[in-house]
């Protein structure tokens, strides 16, 4: 059975990535799935981030009593974390529930409501159409998220800490700065590439093969969130064990 | 005109269509009837490829389609013009924006031009004035009337309907029939329609063909249809009093 999806699932990518008919429609589709899924998550990442950040802060504080240790660590601790784990997954399962979901919906009610034979009757390529503008999308406004997610974190746990007094500002600021490895953020948004990805097709898939009505489009968005999720995890553990 | 050869369809163990066999030809109205679940939607879908069938070929004016690709289907699909059960308008864009899409991607028509088209189109179907409305803010007979005006924006060659008059109050039904049959002459399209609505055959079916458990079990003009005499046909044909009625009126 997975292995049948999964090759339905690579069969419909083979499909989503052929020549389009319109550059110009293709184009008008992008910048509109851009705004969807970029603009419209951006206060969501946000505010999640900033929160995750402050409550990351208290806890390594919570958990650093000790006078060997010095202060400026737990500004080091939680820009590592949220750089490397917290500011991409989070966002990405942020995102799989909200953006996903929404795509799944959105194709699987065109499926059942004919709307996608329509497109394949006026000789549209209808993957291609209505999921090509969507992953490429997600391949591009992911990682911006992310990045404002890590940002945002991090300024949280200033902000947090500060208020607390769990850390002095001064002492996480130094934190935040010394020891910083570059490549933290290439693992970053190389994670938040793939995940972009994942977030746009997974549920793009589960929307396309709907058969029925109203219920079994609930249904997929479901499955396309839970399958999304559990992809998001397990592609993070590989990204993570192949780059660190 | 579009032939259809031996087409067979099963899903699964129920095996739908059984061979059938049909010329459609154009500048006519040729309906498909036939009782739930005799196979008429299927064989509809298995002619425009939205179905492939396990056996038989489908040929538009002597071009085979049924072994081509996606890619090579595509010149003889923007000929096709279809009309939908529940009408199929994309409903995130407008009524303007349904019957311009397929002008858009497939043509170098300017804005004006495209939008020139439509109001045509709109006015084809006395709809005009409703460019700017959103699906879901149409009736059940404006959407379907959309839904023909979207068929014929591109200048079809071939028609295709699919219950068109479902869901639909008598007058408007008749409204719509008289569309389907006055653009079939206008553009001298082949037009396949299909339908279980009696009134619809006897008002507009140039060449009908009746389906019974997946098989072609009858085929001819409306007026032979009433002197027909196959059980079959008759126990779908004239289920109802008034069509019994107009049979023993018209022999």
């Amino acid at each position: 059975m997975i292995f049948h999806h999964f090759g339905q699932y690579v069969l419909l990518l083979k499909k989503v990535f052929k020549r389009p008919e319109s550059t110009k429609v293709y184009t008008k589709e992008l910048f509109h799935e851009m705004n969807e899924i970029g603009f419209g998550s951006v206060g969501l990442i946000a505010v999640i981030s900033t929160f995750i950040g402050a409550v990351m802060t208290l806890q390594i504080a919570f958990q650093l009593v000790s006078d060997l240790i010095p202060p400026a660590v737990i500004g080091q601790i939680n820009r590592d974390s949220n750089i490397l784990e917290l500011g991409p997954t989070i966002s990405a399962l942020v995102l799989m529930g909200k953006v996903g979901s929404s795509i799944s919906s959105q194709i699987g009610s065109m499926r059942v409501t004919e709307q996608i034979d329509a497109l394949e009757i006026m000789g549209i390529n209808a993957p291609g159409y209505l999921i090509l503008p969507k992953v490429l999308a997600g391949l591009a406004m992911v990682p911006v998220l992310v990045i404002i997610a890590i940002f945002c974190a991090i300024t949280g746990g200033l902000v947090g800490g500060t208020l607390s007094g769990a850390v002095a500002p001064s002492d996480y600021i130094q934190g935040i700065q010394g020891g910083f490895n570059g490549f933290t953020i290439v693992v970053a948004l190389v994670k938040a590439c793939i995940f972009g990805f994942v977030i746009t097709s997974v549920p793009a898939y589960m929307g396309f093969f709907v058969r029925g009505g109203a219920l079994e489009v609930g249904q997929a968005g479901t499955k396309a969130v839970v399958v999304g999720c559990i992809s998001i995890l397990a592609t993070d553990y590989i990204i993570t064990a192949l780059m660190l | 005109m579009i032939e259809i050869q031996n087409i067979h369809k099963s899903f699964g163990e129920n095996h739908v269509l059984k061979g059938i066999d049909a010329a459609f030809e154009p500048g006519k109205v040729n309906m498909i009837i036939g009782g739930s679940g005799s196979g008429k939607s299927t064989l509809l879908k298995c002619i425009v490829g939205l179905h492939e069938p396990e056996k038989g070929d489908v040929f538009f004016d002597k071009k085979e389609f049924t072994n081509l690709d996606f890619e090579e289907r595509v010149p003889i699909r923007r000929q096709i013009g279809m009309l939908f059960q529940n009408s199929a308008l994309f409903d995130s864009m407008t009524v303007e924006q349904n019957l311009t899409f397929g002008l858009e991607i497939f043509t170098d028509m300017s804005q004006s031009e495209r939008r020139e088209r439509a109001n045509l189109c709109l006015d084809r179907v006395n709809l005009s004035k409703t460019n700017d409305l959103y699906p879901s803010e149409l009736s059940g007979g404006m959407k379907k009337r959309v839904g023909i005006a979207r068929a014929i924006s591109m200048n079809p060659k071939y028609l295709f309907c699919d219950e068109p008059n479902s869901g639909l109050d008598p007058a408007t039904s008749i409204v719509i029939d008289e569309l389907i049959e006055e653009l079939t002459d206008e553009y001298q399209c082949t037009t396949i329609v299909v339908t279980h609505d009696m009134n619809s055959v006897m008002g507009i079916g140039d060449y009908i063909m009746f389906l019974h458990k997946g098989e072609k079990f009858w085929e001819g003009s409306n007026k032979e249809m009433l002197m027909a005499d196959v059980p079959e046909l008759n126990d779908f044909v004239f289920a109802s009093p008034l069509m019994k009625a107009a049979r023993s009126t018209f022999k």
